[in-house]
């Protein structure tokens, strides 16, 4: 016989008295490193402090000593789930300082990029979502066509995850055919399987009764917060930088903004999946206007700025010209103008902005990085509050936050 | 009629006369510069007029050489309805940097306010809780000022001056 009578606590003893719960810094759940400290009553979270800044890395001080060709590695690590798009936000920031003006063919291969590193951002989330919902499978099956996209940037640039992709001016050598040949197959194979994953997750019942009506914020508290990107379109607000300042001529490819309402976390699973399919349009689009190209214009890659672009080595070793150049962009001889200039691109989570401040010199006086998740992390206790501890986990990866992005 | 630099700039100059100065449009942005204390005034008068309701960006830098006024703080905001940005520095002393906290306009400000405090040791006036956010905690100095070179001061085999910033 056991005696229940026990569990009958005096009044007032334990229903006043809160648990206070470390989550993080490297709790596997949170995908990144993140600390929070979470105050709990029984399962419910009333008070967060969050703690960022575990792996700061300077970056904004190192640019700083860095000629302007070298700071694209230190951009690779902030968003390190799309860093093609932080190479060539950070390439377009430059370009503006310098007045350099790229070729059509450059724009439309910038953007057949840039549209593929959404994808695997947006795909990586979503199914991080998945996973902390208790669907592993739709994760491990879209590991594969992150895969495909992976080695499409492994054809363009050698590398992988921190890609280190393109030059000032251009990319450092033309698409190979393989690389087009993998990009067709991608466009192929690739729908089918998001149609796969949106049967796995859209209209199940238990992600949208873990996502629907969970950490939500309304359309004004979310610009009061700087959000951007998928995060504020799931509130209804339809900015996105690649219409509103077109950049690497978005503005000649045909696409639509999705948006949410409630700015929940189905809100922003749905935006992403939508976004996904809008990206694989502009993608199809890009790949047929660079295929329109005839003759020596199918082989521009680069624009014709021998100051800024650094030459191919195999000219470097052979021509004259080659040489000079790149002697003096290596060496810093190359005469930057001075000037204070803020440049954005869409990123994978939102805004990402440069603020670059030159005063002529070899390096920038003055880098800063407008990092989308760490302006919009802030408002984490304000979405989580009064939340169950199991909704904070999926709100916290919903909001795909990467740890390399915020802390810089 | 759509909203342009020049439209903005007339109503500001109405509405703060000479108190703005260094007017300019680099790469197309509007820049101006206010005085150290006028900072929340020209932001409040910019999202009532103008509807400048959204602070895409706030940081600072250090400018050893300006005595009395060594470090900026920079603002960026941005008029989502006619996609327009502006964008405005105050400059205070290195001595005595207090600058009123952007934190009850804007939520944003109060992590971007952090930042710029744990790196420039701006000290905003009236913030909720202002404490480092990025750097530890014990650190009593301010990483990217000037006078922290990233060179090691000790090495006498390299003698240039462009490089040791």
């Amino acid at each position: 016989m056991t005696d229940h009578n026990n569990i009958r606590l005096p009044e007032g003893s334990i229903e006043k008295e809160t648990t206070t719960l470390n989550l993080g810094p490297t709790h596997p759940a949170t995908h990144g490193v993140f600390q929070n400290i979470l105050e709990l009553d029984g399962e419910r979270v009333i008070r967060t402090e969050s703690t960022v800044g575990y792996i700061h890395r300077a970056f904004e001080k190192i640019a700083e000593r860095r000629p302007y060709y070298q700071i694209t590695t230190l951009t690779d690590r902030l968003n390190y789930c799309s860093s093609p798009i932080n190479n060539m936000g950070w390439h377009l920031t430059c370009e503006k300082l310098l007045h350099v003006k790229t070729p059509k063919r450059v724009d439309y291969l910038r953007v057949i990029i840039m549209e593929l590193s959404r994808i695997s951002d947006h795909l990586i989330c979503n199914s991080i979502v998945g996973v902390d919902t208790g669907a592993y499978t739709g994760f491990l099956y879209v590991m594969q066509y992150r895969e495909m996209i992976y080695e499409i940037y492994e054809e363009v640039c050698g590398s992988r995850l921190t890609t280190n992709m393109g030059r000032i001016g251009g990319f450092e050598r033309n698409f190979t055919n393989v690389a087009f040949q993998k990009l067709e197959k991608f466009l192929i194979e690739y729908p089918k399987v998001l149609r796969e994953f949106e049967n796995l997750f859209t209209r199940n019942r238990i992600f949208i009764e873990r996502t629907q009506g969970v950490g939500g914020i309304s359309a004004e508290r979310a610009l009061s917060y700087g959000f951007t990107g998928p995060n504020l379109r799931a509130t209804g607000v339809d900015y996105d930088v690649r219409v509103h300042s077109p950049y690497s001529s978005y503005e000649d490819l045909d696409f639509i903004i999705p948006v949410g309402t409630t700015g929940d976390n189905y809100d922003r699973y749905q935006v992403r999946n939508a976004e996904m399919w809008e990206s694989l349009k502009i993608i199809e689009q890009a790949y047929r206007k660079v295929q329109e190209f005839k003759g020596a214009e199918a082989e521009v890659f680069h624009a014709d700025v021998p100051a800024y672009y650094l030459p191919e080595k195999e000219d470097v070793y052979t021509k004259m010209e080659a040489l000079i150049y790149h002697f003096k962009i290596v060496m810093g001889e190359t005469d930057i103008p001075a000037g204070e200039v803020y440049n954005s691109v869409e990123g994978g989570n939102g805004e990402l902005g440069f603020y670059l401040i030159s005063d002529g010199g070899r390096s920038p006086y003055r880098l800063h990085f407008r990092r989308p998740c760490f302006v919009y992390y802030q408002a984490y206790p304000e979405l989580i509050h009064g939340s169950m501890l199991s909704d904070a986990i999926v709100t916290l990866s919903s909001l795909n936050l990467i740890a390399g992005e915020m802390d810089a | 009629m759509s909203l342009t630099n020049e439209i903005i700039k007339t109503g500001l100059l109405e509405k703060f006369g000479d108190l703005l100065t260094e007017w300019g449009e680099p790469y197309g942005m509007l820049s101006f510069t206010a005085p150290g204390d006028q900072n929340l005034k020209v932001m409040n008068f910019l999202s009532e007029e103008f509807r400048f309701d959204f602070l895409t960006d706030l940081t600072a830098v250090h400018y050893p050489n300006r005595k009395g006024e060594e470090l900026a703080v920079v603002y960026h905001l941005h008029n989502l309805v006619d996609n327009i940005r502006v964008r405005f520095r105050i400059y205070v002393p290195v001595e005595k940097p207090d600058v009123y906290t952007a934190t009850g306009v804007f939520a944003s400000a109060n992590w971007m306010e952090r930042e710029t405090f744990d790196f420039y040791g701006v000290n905003f006036v009236g913030h909720p809780d202002l404490k480092r956010i990025l750097n530890v905690d014990e650190m009593d100095y301010f990483p990217l000022r000037k006078e922290f070179p990233l060179e090691d001061q000790t090495r006498i085999d390299k003698d240039d001056d462009m490089f040791g910033r």
